[in-house]
């Protein structure tokens, strides 16, 4: 584009953000363009920095769970979970069997309610409006199930170190595959509106090409990195909790572009709510949901322990370094968003102003996360 | 071409049915039985006096110093009225620090906070949600009344009881044990 210019021109900058409506939260970009082509794009970050990692040091371990909430608050149980994980394994604390089916379930209920999300935005995105209030509205189904659960819609607080804070309702399990049957359904209600719409298509299809060599070097996880054709997933390479008992497909796009990014994540609540249903036949009725032995305030030995989990943007990693008080040394967040925020230059460059929107978009960052 | 309009037609099949959204203020959506908004101290109405012995395990838990109390001696206790020594004189909940996470509740010993079904306590001033302890047991009775709420040491307490029986009667042979089988291995964590 900048080579083949007719007259001699300057580029020029241009400010999106930081309170453009489809930035998804407060974020800037700075764009350099030739006419209606973008040149280079310079993301900032950093203007919902709350110092998490530092505000962890001064906290106790059960207080730190809550500001693990606001960190992805799309997907706050995926956050708790990797916390939790993470110190049991520091602690070697073996959770009860009942406790991890129930955090499991949850946690890809929560996957779905975030990419449900993520399909109402994209949609938004390019100019429909349907989308968003159908994303909502099964958004909204899920959440009362949380609220029902662990008595808040987004910020739970409900996982501890060793089991969950208490045990869930008498009809949860029914409720649950209730939902997982009404999900499905409209899962399908979703993808019939939005996929394969020619308009929807105009605008995705090789749009924010990302190739699969071009991810690896940018440390791009989760849907991203799987849309641009590498099978990696936390959830089945390096698997976790209960994840090697379900039979699950990775869903693997081909082009790397938008719409691949964005199918990618509808076929994945098709899996999720495969996975959710599996779970609810192999969880045991009774049993205890908190572990023994682990105390209110717990102190695990001196050592460190990286953790690492699937949470819908990527891979969601904690290190943790204990000193054996009962605060942690040091702790540090690895968030995905963060991390394929970082691809957001690459993609950019060379496409048009109006298709900018799409690929931040695509992406599916959360503030809360990138600027922790 | 097709498939905008296969869209269009699940739009019109869609359309009639009956909208999931509420007009806010004028309807309200209704809350889950164990939604947790505000906390509020309970009052004991038995003996007539709060529960919260001021032992300050919340003040101290609390992720974000939202609240303060103030313990003194009981009158009711020198009376022979009441079992707690000491009970609470002041306490304060800053609602605008709040973040609702129950830890308050969880940590207390004596029943005395709970998270009530609170959560519309707007206020136009800066410091207008800062609540005293009256207050906060005016909301609390409202909790109580409205949701049937017994102490949570009594409840585990009656379902400790009822175990012993049962297991007490099974020991006896009189029914049999409730068998409890895992489905899979034992093994869970990472």
């Amino acid at each position: 584009m900048a080579q083949s210019r007719p007259l001699q021109s300057l580029d020029m900058m241009v400010n999106m953000g930081p309170q453009h409506p489809s930035t998804h939260g407060v974020f800037r970009m700075v764009l350099w363009v030739d006419g209606e082509y973008i040149v280079e794009a310079e993301p900032y970050i950093g203007y919902l920095h709350r110092g998490t990692e530092k505000l962890c040091e001064g906290e106790l371990y059960p207080q730190i769970i809550t500001l693990f909430d606001r960190l992805d608050y799309l997907a706050n149980f995926n956050n708790e979970w990797t916390l939790c994980l993470a110190m049991e394994k520091l602690m070697s604390v073996q959770v009860p069997e009942r406790a991890e089916y129930i955090r499991l379930i949850l946690c890809e209920l929560n996957r779905i309610a975030s990419h449900m999300l993520f399909y109402g935005t994209m949609g938004l995105d390019a100019g429909a409006m349907t989308p968003v209030m159908w994303g909502f509205r099964e958004r909204e189904r899920i959440q009362r199930l949380f609220e029902a659960t662990s008595g808040a819609r987004m910020m739970h607080n409900y996982f501890r170190i060793g089991g969950i804070k208490e045990d869930v309702p008498e009809d949860w399990k029914a409720r649950v595959s209730g939902l997982a049957s009404e999900l499905e359904k409209s899962i399908e209600e979703c993808d019939k509106l939005l996929t394969y719409n020619e308009v929807y298509l105009v605008r995705s299809v090789n749009v924010g090409k990302l190739s699969a060599k071009e991810a690896l070097e940018w440390g791009v996880t989760g849907p991203c990195l799987r849309a641009s054709g590498i099978p990696y997933d936390v959830r089945t390479s390096e698997p976790y909790s209960l994840y090697n008992r379900f039979q699950f497909d990775i869903p693997v796009g081909k082009n790397g572009d938008t719409w691949d990014r964005y199918a990618l994540r509808v076929e994945e609540m098709r899996q999720s709510v495969k996975i959710i249903k599996q779970a609810l036949g192999q969880m045991p009725d009774t049993g205890p949901f908190m572990a023994t032995g682990v105390r209110r305030i717990p102190r695990p030995p001196k050592g460190e322990v990286y953790l690492g989990t699937e949470n819908p943007r990527g891979e969601f990693g904690v290190y943790i370094v204990s000193d054996g008080g009962d605060k942690p040394y040091r702790l540090k967040i690895r968030p995905p968003s963060f991390v394929n925020l970082q691809a957001l230059k690459a993609m950019l460059r060379n496409s048009y102003i109006a298709d900018s929107v799409m690929i931040l978009g695509s992406l599916d960052i959360v503030l809360g996360e990138v600027d922790r | 071409m097709l498939n905008s309009l296969k869209g269009l037609l699940l739009t019109l099949r869609i359309a009639p049915r009956k909208p999931v959204t509420a007009e806010y203020p004028k309807k309200h959506l209704p809350i889950q039985d164990s939604y947790m908004g505000f906390p509020v101290l309970t009052w004991d109405s038995r003996i007539g006096e709060p529960y919260c012995t001021g032992c300050m395990v919340c003040v101290r838990m609390c992720p974000t110093n939202c609240m303060s109390a103030l313990m003194k001696d009981n009158p009711l206790n020198k009376e022979g009225k009441s079992p707690r020594k000491k009970i609470i004189e002041a306490f304060e909940i800053n609602y605008g620090r709040c973040i609702l996470c129950g830890i308050c509740e969880e940590v207390c010993a004596f029943d005395a906070i709970t998270m009530s079904h609170q959560h519309e306590l707007g206020s136009m001033a800066r410091n207008g949600r800062r609540v005293d302890l009256p207050r906060l047991l005016e909301l609390g009775k409202l909790y109580q009344d409205e949701s049937g709420w017994r102490p949570p040491t009594e409840i585990e307490k009656e379902k400790q009881a009822a175990l012993k029986t049962v297991q007490a009667s099974a020991a006896a042979g009189a029914i049999p044990p409730p068998v409890v089988q895992p489905t899979s291995p034992p093994q869970a964590g990472p």
